[in-house]
């Protein structure tokens, strides 16, 4: 940390990285989250949803996340634009 | 029973072997019985790590396919006692590792000796698959590096899913080994910090080895780095050692050395 270093404008790319890691490892545990039923849960939650209200298959994410020992079955449904 | 644990990491070239080569002889030097098996097939180089690469005659692959007898395969280490290296074969196929047949060779030196070190092959394909399967620990070497947390992810799930403790409903126990850490480029945000990793992959920190140009020194001669005292990395080797064996160590080597006056006022 001398005084030449305070002419260099410096970047944090490790906070980068840990921002780019954070987002795609929480991608690959849900998709490889170990849980086979995962896909099936989705159809089958699909079907209930559209009881209600029309939403695709894509507008439905079932993620499985850790937090420490825990692990988190998240569901989310984005709801379409225009209520019917 | 003796304890084996897997040393792997996914992605390669992360210092899989060094690892493996130095927590074995860490382990043998504070007076346990100690095998180290080499389990890249047709891509060996654990022999050459530990410095016993003109004594290789039979292979692990020799062994399970009934050529040669554990006995006759194992190496027996020169400087430390109660160690022995399993090589891998050069020449043959990796399906060669069949799955009873690892089964019949781990469980036999598991009786025998206290630990049992499984050097994973890169990758997570059939080798490493074979190397994580019938473990009770896992060390994965991970470092402070996007591609190899990443990959190090990946294993935990492998660990957690595809391996006999899991398919059994229990749980293998899982460190994390960080290695090539640079504590001044950390410092300047250069480099993923140790909190950051362990933040990402929620396992416990077995140890944390700085870079350091012993490593490649003790590769160039043969001898793993636990065994030259001096070095950091040698050092703390030794303190993953003594957590590996259940003591509580505060770690070393994570904040950077502390720097003179003209490289303060100058920059260095």
């Amino acid at each position: 940390m001398g005084i030449f270093s305070y002419f260099r404008t410096r970047k944090n790319t490790a906070e980068v990285a840990k921002n780019r890691l954070q987002i795609i490892v929480a991608h690959e545990r849900a998709q490889n989250g170990g849980y086979e039923f995962l896909p099936r849960l989705r159809q089958e939650l699909l079907l209930v949803v559209q009881k209600y209200v029309h939403v695709e298959l894509e507008n439905i994410r079932v993620d499985v996340n850790r937090d420490g020992d825990c692990e988190v079955l998240e569901f989310n449904v984005i709801l379409p634009d225009n209520k019917r | 029973m003796g304890k084996i644990i897997v040393v792997t990491s996914g992605k390669g070239g992360v210092g899989k072997t060094t690892s493996s080569a130095s927590l074995a002889t860490g382990l043998a030097r504070r007076g346990m019985q100690v095998a180290v098996l080499d389990f890249d097939v047709g891509l060996r180089n654990l022999d050459l790590i530990m410095g016993c690469e003109r004594r290789v005659v039979y292979d692990f692959v020799n062994v399970i396919q009934g050529e040669a007898t554990l006995h006759q395969a194992m190496i027996r280490d020169k400087r430390v006692e109660n160690l022995f290296i399993l090589p891998a074969s050069q020449t043959k196929d990796k399906d060669a590792l069949r799955m009873d047949g690892v089964e019949k060779v781990l469980e036999e030196l598991a009786r025998r000796f206290d630990f049992v070190i499984c050097d994973s092959p890169a990758g997570i394909e059939h080798g490493a698959l074979m190397a994580m399967h019938f473990a009770d620990e896992a060390v994965v070497v991970t470092n402070p590096e996007v591609s190899s947390v990443r990959d190090s992810d990946r294993v935990l799930g492998l660990l957690q899913s595809k391996t006999r403790k899991a398919k059994n409903g229990e749980n293998i126990k899982e460190h994390l080994l960080l290695t090539r850490y640079d504590p001044e480029r950390v410092e300047r945000g250069e480099m993923l910090s140790v909190a950051d990793v362990e933040e990402i992959l929620a396992i416990p920190l077995l140890g944390v080895i700085p870079e350091s140009k012993s490593v490649l020194a003790a590769s160039n001669s043969g001898e793993p780095v636990i065994l030259d005292n001096v070095s950091d990395a040698g050092q703390a080797y030794e303190d993953a050692v003594s957590r590996l064996l259940g003591e509580t160590l505060p770690h070393r080597f994570i904040n950077p050395a502390k720097k003179g006056f003209f490289s303060r006022i100058f920059g260095g």
